[in-house]
């Protein structure tokens, strides 16, 4: 044991004489960490969008101001319920031929949110190529997903994820 | 006049918004599980570490202890000068198999020369020595090098302390992507939106973030160059753009796309120029990760009637089936070794981490939660951070590939999701 300490010992009261504190052991050449690029990070703020300024798609009393399409359990059809309110939105796309819309896909939040983002697309996918069967133009739509992102409620139960199976429908100003 | 008044008010207020952001968004780490046998080690004070304005030693022993792998040997006030011997009989008798000598040296210029040593007290012998030069308000930094060092000479495994992650805070309505060092601290904000922030990337120069922002009412992938806040939109296309995930050069980006209907993988350079289709399937392809060899991208697909995990030669072609047990595996990632596959796996109505010997394709479960998603290696490949869910909030954990280790980081009132574990960085 002794024969392994005593190089090491050596090394050390040779190191220990030098006043300046060099430390001559292999590998100790001295690793200037002290101008390492920056590990500052600056923080940038996204931007946030004003309305369609179209009163019926604001009119409660008018069918075109409401925009959720709801959709079963592990569902992607439109249900026939909501019919009327995908057939209203159709005509007023084709005769508004200048407005645009977005349809965002919603899931509940279980499981992985870019699979739900996949499962949200098939959502608004659905209700995309219903308008493009009444009429309106696949130029005028584009179908995203927010997936589980923007739940419209966040509680943990069937009510609240029924709620939050849904395709909502924008119009050109408010996205 | 009205400039400079301006000026100094912007400053205010960033010095405001900086405060109040260092103040409530600390991640705060709790152990919650450990090693079997845990190494016993000595780190005692520097000599001379009084003369820091902050303390280097203690970061060093917060960061052993933390990994679940170490016992700290308290040694009270003894330091041991890195200029002589240590008595390791004595040191053995107290019950540390290493102890760590170090001494601390002011320069002229006002930074520090901290020169240590690694023994042995089994075998008597110097398992190491090293210097670092730092400036006084780098002693984290150098502190998590200091344990990069022990921990690599003690297990045979690289170090993760010197590293960063980066994950999403959600408070009411605002969504901030931040980064913070390995152990928690330093937490910055990189990006503050009002819509979601999902799937952040490293690039494996852990200079560059990839993600999915939400702000343009849709996902749009960015890549985001933290040092300078300088952000590109690299896939905006008609429909949803996700999933990134870096080849390992850093040269391209697989990501999710719906330009052409349903959601399928793409390869696109990191400017994001040059796209092309990679696979085409019935279903929905997504979350896809390239193994550290660039040669497969493993990802989630339904083709089969339920999401599983295949994989995919990265140039194209066939796709092969990886996971089959269970009804719903995903997000699977590649540990950077190469030879893990740690993924999410519902298991009786619970999502937990699971993680898969890829050689032997051999499974197991690692948590017993029920909310856990987006599983992310540390470099080492020995450790899973991971979201779950504690107390109504979103937190993050993180557990051992043996399933031993375990911990949680939170934040106090916020949900935390959507971790990665940045690269190491030597």
């Amino acid at each position: 044991m002794k024969k392994i300490v005593l190089p090491a010992l050596l090394t050390v009261l040779l190191a220990a004489c030098s006043s300046t504190g060099t430390f001559d052991q292999p590998g100790t050449s001295v690793e200037d960490r002290s101008s390492t690029p920056g590990t500052g990070v600056p923080t940038v703020t996204a931007p946030s969008p004003a309305g369609s300024g179209i009163a019926a798609l604001t009119d409660p009393n008018n069918i075109l101001s409401k925009r959720s399409v709801f959709f079963d359990f592990d569902q992607f059809v439109i249900k026939a319920d909501a019919r009327p309110l995908v057939e209203a939105h159709a005509r007023f796309l084709v005769q508004n031929p200048q407005m645009k819309m977005l349809i965002q896909g919603n899931t509940d939040e279980r499981g992985s949110r870019e699979y739900n983002l996949a499962l949200g697309q098939k959502r608004a996918d659905a209700v995309r190529q219903a308008l493009t069967l009444l009429g309106a133009k696949e130029s005028q739509i584009e179908s995203v997903s927010l997936g589980e992102e923007k739940p419209r409620c966040s509680e943990s139960n069937e009510a609240c994820f029924a709620q939050n199976r849904r395709g909502d429908m924008l119009y050109s100003g408010e996205f | 006049m009205t400039k400079l008044l301006s000026n100094i008010r912007l400053l205010l207020v960033a010095s405001l918004a900086a405060l109040s952001c260092a103040a409530e968004a600390q991640l705060s780490i709790e152990i919650t599980g450990t090693g079997a046998t845990r190494f016993p080690v000595a780190i005692p004070m520097f000599e001379n570490e009084a003369s820091l304005p902050r303390g280097v030693t203690d970061v060093v022993r917060a960061d052993l202890e933390r990994s679940g792998l170490f016992s700290l040997i308290d040694m009270g006030l003894v330091t041991v000068p890195v200029t002589t011997m240590p008595d390791l009989g004595a040191i053995r008798g107290r019950g540390a198999d290493a102890v760590l000598s170090g001494s601390i040296y002011p320069q002229a210029d006002g930074r520090y020369d901290v020169r240590f040593r690694l023994f042995d007290t089994q075998k008597q012998v110097e398992l190491g020595a090293l210097a670092l030069r730092m400036a006084p308000a780098q002693n984290r930094a150098t502190a998590h090098r200091i344990a990069d060092f022990v921990y690599e000479k003690l297990t045979g495994l690289p170090g993760y302390f010197a590293t960063r992650i980066a994950y999403v805070v959600k408070s009411g309505p605002r969504y901030e992507l931040q980064i913070a060092d390995a152990d928690g601290m330093n937490s910055q904000t990189a990006l503050a939106s009002r819509e979601p922030i999902i799937s952040p990337a490293w690039a494996p120069d852990g200079q560059r973030l990839a993600y999915v922002s939400f702000e343009a009412k849709k996902p749009v992938v960015y890549v985001h160059t933290l040092a300078t806040g300088q952000r590109q939109v690299v896939a905006n296309f008609k429909g949803s753009n996700s999933a990134p995930a870096w080849s390992p050069d850093g040269q391209r980006l697989a990501v999710v796309l719906t330009k052409d209907g349903q959601s399928q993988l793409y390869v696109l350079n990191a400017d994001g120029s040059g796209v092309r289709r990679l696979a085409s399937s019935p279903g929905i392809d997504t979350e896809p990760d390239w193994s550290p060899d660039g040669q497969w991208i493993y990802f989630t697909s339904d083709r089969g009637g339920s999401p599983q995990i295949y994989r995919i030669s990265s140039a194209g072609g066939g796709a092969e089936r990886v996971t089959f047990d269970g009804g719903y595996n995903v997000t699977p990632r590649l540990s950077p070794d190469g030879r893990s596959l740690a993924f999410i796996t519902r298991n009786g109505g619970r999502f937990q981490v699971a993680v898969m010997d890829v050689a032997t394709r051999q499974t197991t479960i690692l948590t017993d939660s029920a909310r856990d998603e987006s599983p992310s290696f540390a470099p080492n490949s020995r450790m899973i951070l991971y979201a779950s869910e504690s107390g109504g909030r979103g937190v993050l954990a993180a557990v051992s590939t043996d399933g031993r280790v375990k911990q949680r980081l939170s934040v106090q009132a916020a949900d935390v999701r959507e971790p990665s574990w940045g690269p190491l960085i030597r």
